[in-house]
């Protein structure tokens, strides 16, 4: 088969205010038959979406060509005029960016954007178009295909938003398609009904595909030809079976540690077994919350119900659910941020006041809250010193040298340079600044850490890292760490006990290893068979599981009676589940779910 | 075992790569820093123009200093003079040096405008941070009185009041003041906004900071180059409405020196061929356009955001 893309020796650099080049991608070179899916592959910047922008003609601001050649079918689009690369575009070449919530205009409707681009290339009448975006609604398993189109694009979830990109993408039927990222911010259940779609469709409509991620098990299942990146450079360049498997570089084999296993019971970082029979850190009891206004008790738009958990002295607890579930909402409820509706939150079995401002400052103290986006979480006035600084002085009144010197330790705890002290957050990179927005919570010397998501924005081997020093800082200070994420196994290799949240009810409950092994509440089920392996065809496999094709494509609602899994669930009983609040189970120890199911049923 | 080792052991090569953009300096370009000068020398002229200034900003000069040597003309004119040796860049109607005027008139005219343009900051600055982070009904109630006040044309508001006050530099000053003021509250008010929804604001509310550290370490300062950048602006717009006003003859009253009034007051000159008004408006074009031009390039520095909220 002849290469559809010759990417040959590619230089791209970036000139600064003084007019120098820093080269950027330092000659890069690999091709792309038809009909075949290439991966990039590299963390945050290694080039890789610079590259895969390149084969469009396009570079980002301050960036420049500077050598080798990039060829679509013999043609060097480089050196393309505007014209040529404006048929180009879009046309031959479609481009999907990471984010299909914020490329989508919210005031169009889908069919619209859909058909824009190749109405507008001329290459389809409107009708046309229409019947062909609906061809690609079906092949895409959209749900509604006939009516999808008048639709607007804040009717859908995020996972068919983004499989609606790739059908904007594929409309004017491209030759290659760029995938930037597609699924990156996407639920482990949505990720893997986004994956298939895309496979599917990338084989059915034959076109070619350079598809971009850090992210090497989802490589596994999409791509024939994997190139590793790193610094502008390739590491590894060969099939996918090839690298996957037998991967030849240091590098690789890096990204591929970077990788979290799979979830397995007995990986947990299991603390001291004995339980003292003392309150809890903290405890939440029967919580009701929620946003809007809240009338007899009961807010507008309940998220979370009957939530019980209890955090030990000392102990991890994860927190997990897909997003909307209320993991977040659960933890700004702990902090104090939204008041709860009914329930109690408990420090030390003493009863916290529901709104942060009726707290006290020592209660504060001990709940400290680390935010899922260092980028936003630190104020880019301040420097290090004054960030870290402050809490010290506000909470243990440290001044002077004393305050200056404990900057030093937590700076040294959180394995940063002594020097950083003195620069601003915006000098950092993005695990540096997480790591600072870590140790501002630790200096508050706090009893429990609230850490939502902290690692979700982090490209995998930065958050390796990141989980790295959350288990040692754990070992180290004794803090008792409330873990949310919706990355089950991030989890499951940090957390000693696991919370199940599913539409704001806990489903499941226990420790790691109970609530990893069998018997497993359904969705815990579900969400462990999310989890891709860093295998070739492993993707096929778990589709043909009942779990996936439950899994799929429904909207998860906090409903006020019955199982809210219930319409997902393979096990639903109809009539009973639909009807009737489920019952918890407790099983061994305190593992518990939150079933009509028997124990007996969860085992066949 | 072996392979967690090696995870977590040094790694020289692999490090996490530095994506941390170089530190942002403020670099001008070279019509900035031409503005800057011009800024610099004005700043200069209002600090000591009349004391180097040839003549009082009233004086009304001698006709024996135009005397020409040799001519029988015992009493020529002076007004209206072209620049020359006596009188450097000519006389004005009344027969008055220009340059004098001018550098008297930059004390009045700067002076005014910038007292005007700090007072609005500080009302608008003040109540649209107090918008941004108090109660709705509290921002309503601003928001609402502020909408009102800019619905009122400015030029009409300020000549009512003149009209029902007497024309006094106090009264003109709090005048625009007020007028620019709510223009200020509206930009601090949305940057304000914008700031109390940021992480790093929750991050301090969660510790326990009170609303004042809150409002003076972590929203001020986020949002104090942006309006710093407006001030500039603001400053253009104000030195032109003094100027307007006493255009009108409601400003700075005579026979003290106003560019605004200046330009006025010269006016038939034109027909003379005299430069008189001219002088004057060149003082106010130099002033505002070279502070303009290092809002521009400020705000080309602080990214595109700004510069489009800027222009509301």
């Amino acid at each position: 088969m002849s290469a559809l893309l010759e990417v040959d020796d590619l230089r791209i650099s970036a000139r600064n205010d003084d007019d120098e080049l820093t080269p950027i991608v330092k000659g890069v070179s690999f091709t792309v038959a038809r009909g075949e899916v290439v991966a990039l592959i590299g963390e945050s910047g290694s080039g890789k979406t610079t590259i895969a922008l390149s084969s469009l003609g396009y570079t980002k601001p301050g960036l420049e060509f500077t050598g080798g050649e990039v060829r679509l079918e013999g043609e060097d689009v480089i050196t393309m005029g505007s014209d040529q690369l404006r048929s180009l575009r879009g046309q031959r070449v479609a481009y999907l960016a990471q984010s299909a919530a914020a490329t989508f205009n919210p005031a169009l409707t889908i069919g619209e954007q859909v058909t824009e681009t190749c109405v507008l290339h001329g290459i389809l009448t409107q009708e046309q178009a229409e019947q062909r975006a609906e061809t690609l609604y079906r092949a895409l398993e959209l749900p509604d295909p006939d009516r999808l189109g008048k639709r607007y694009p804040h009717q859908v979830s995020g996972g068919q938003l983004q499989r609606l990109m790739a059908a904007t993408a594929l409309c004017g039927k491209p030759d290659l398609l760029v995938l930037d990222e597609p699924t990156t911010a996407l639920d482990v259940t949505t990720q893997i009904e986004v994956l298939k779609a895309f496979k599917s469709v990338i084989k059915q409509e034959g076109s070619a595909a350079i598809y971009v991620t850090h992210d090497l098990s989802v490589v596994a299942q999409i791509a024939d030809h994997i190139v590793v990146l790193y610094a502008g450079e390739t590491q590894e360049y060969g099939t996918a079976e090839q690298v996957v498997s037998n991967p030849g570089h240091d590098y690789t084999r890096r990204l591929m540690h970077a990788v979290r296993p799979p979830p397995a019971a007995g990986q947990g970082d299991e603390t001291s077994g004995e339980h003292r029979r003392e309150a809890p850190a903290l405890e939440v009891k029967d919580l009701l919350a929620g946003y809007g206004r809240t009338q007899g008790g009961v807010p507008s738009i309940t998220v979370l119900r009957d939530v019980n958990v209890a955090i030990e002295r000392g102990h991890s607890v994860g927190i997990i659910g897909e997003s909307g579930c209320g993991k977040s909402t659960l933890a700004r409820v702990m902090a104090g941020l939204l008041p709860a509706a009914q329930g109690q939150v408990l420090l030390d079995g003493e009863e916290l006041k529901p709104a942060l401002q009726q707290r006290k400052r020592d209660e504060l103290q001990k709940i400290q809250f680390v935010f899922q986006m260092a980028d936003t979480a630190l104020n880019p006035r301040q420097r290090i010193d004054h960030i870290l600084g402050r809490p010290l002085e506000f909470y243990l009144g440290l001044k002077g040298e004393e305050k200056r010197r404990r900057i030093g330790e937590l700076l040294q705890m959180v394995e940063l340079p002594q020097e950083f002290a003195g620069r601003y957050p915006e000098e950092l990179s993005g695990g540096q600044k997480q790591r600072i927005n870590l140790a501002r919570a630790l200096a508050a010397s706090p009893e429990v850490l609230l850490c939502d998501e902290v690692i979700s924005a982090l490209d995998s081997i930065v958050g390796a890292n990141v989980i790295e020093l959350l288990k040692r800082l754990r070992k180290q200070t004794g803090v008792s760490f409330v873990f949310i994420s919706h990355d089950l196994s991030t989890v499951a290799s940090f957390a000693d006990e696991i919370v199940v949240l599913y539409a704001g009810r806990v489903v499941e409950r226990g420790t790691t290893d109970a609530v990893l092994s069998p018997p497993y509440h359904p969705y815990t089920r579900l969400l462990i068979s999310s989890v891709p392996e860093l295998r070739v065809g492993w993707l096929e496999e778990t589709m043909e599981t009942q779990e996936a094709q439950a899994g799929i494509d429904r909207v998860v609602t906090l409903t006020d009676k019955g199982c809210p899994f219930f319409d997902r669930c393979p096990l639903a009983i109809e009539g009973t589940c639909d009807e009737e609040t489920p019952p918890v189970r407790a099983l061994t120890g305190s593992h518990a779910i939150e079933c009509h199911r028997s124990e007996a049923e969860f085992a066949q | 075992m072996s392979e967690s080792q090696q995870e977590t052991g040094p790694s020289t090569q692999f490090e996490e790569l530095p994506d941390a953009p170089p530190k942002r300096k403020v670099k001008l370009s070279w019509p900035g820093k031409i503005g800057v000068a011009v800024v610099i020398f004005w700043a200069i002229i209002v600090a000591i123009g009349p004391t180097i200034a040839p003549y009082h900003e009233a004086d009304i000069l001698d006709e024996e200093l135009f005397i020409v040597p040799g001519s029988d003309e015992m009493y020529p004119d002076t007004d209206f003079q072209p620049p020359s040796k006596i009188v450097y860049l000519g006389s004005d109607y009344l027969g008055r040096d220009l340059l004098s005027r001018i550098l008297f008139g930059a004390r009045t005219t700067i002076g005014i405008s910038f007292i005007a343009t700090f007072l609005a900051y500080m009302i608008g600055v003040t109540l649209g941070i107090a918008s941004a982070v108090g109660s709705k009904a509290l921002d309503m109630s601003l928001s609402r009185v502020n909408d009102a006040l800019l619905s009122i044309p400015s030029i009409m508001f300020a000549l009512v009041m003149i009209a029902a006050l007497g024309s006094t530099i106090p009264l003109l000053i709090l005048l625009t003041g007020i007028i620019y003021a709510t223009s200020v509250f509206r930009i601090a008010r949305s940057l304000g906004q914008e700031v109390m929804v940021s992480d790093f604001v929750e991050a301090a509310r969660v510790r326990g900071e009170g609303l004042w550290w809150v409002i003076t370490r972590e929203i001020l300062p986020n949002i104090a180059m942006p309006l710093a950048t407006d001030f500039g602006l603001r400053f253009v717009w104000v030195i032109l409405f003094v100027s307007s006003l006493s255009f009108l003859g409601l400003g700075v009253q005579p026979p003290m020196s106003d560019w605004g009034s200046m330009v006025k007051e010269n006016l038939s000159g034109l027909v003379y061929g005299s430069f008189a008004p001219l002088m004057p408006a060149l003082a106010i074009a130099t002033l505002t356009i070279s502070v303009n031009m290092i809002v521009d390039d400020i705000s080309a520095h602080s990214g595109g955001k700004l510069a489009k909220r800027m222009i509301s």
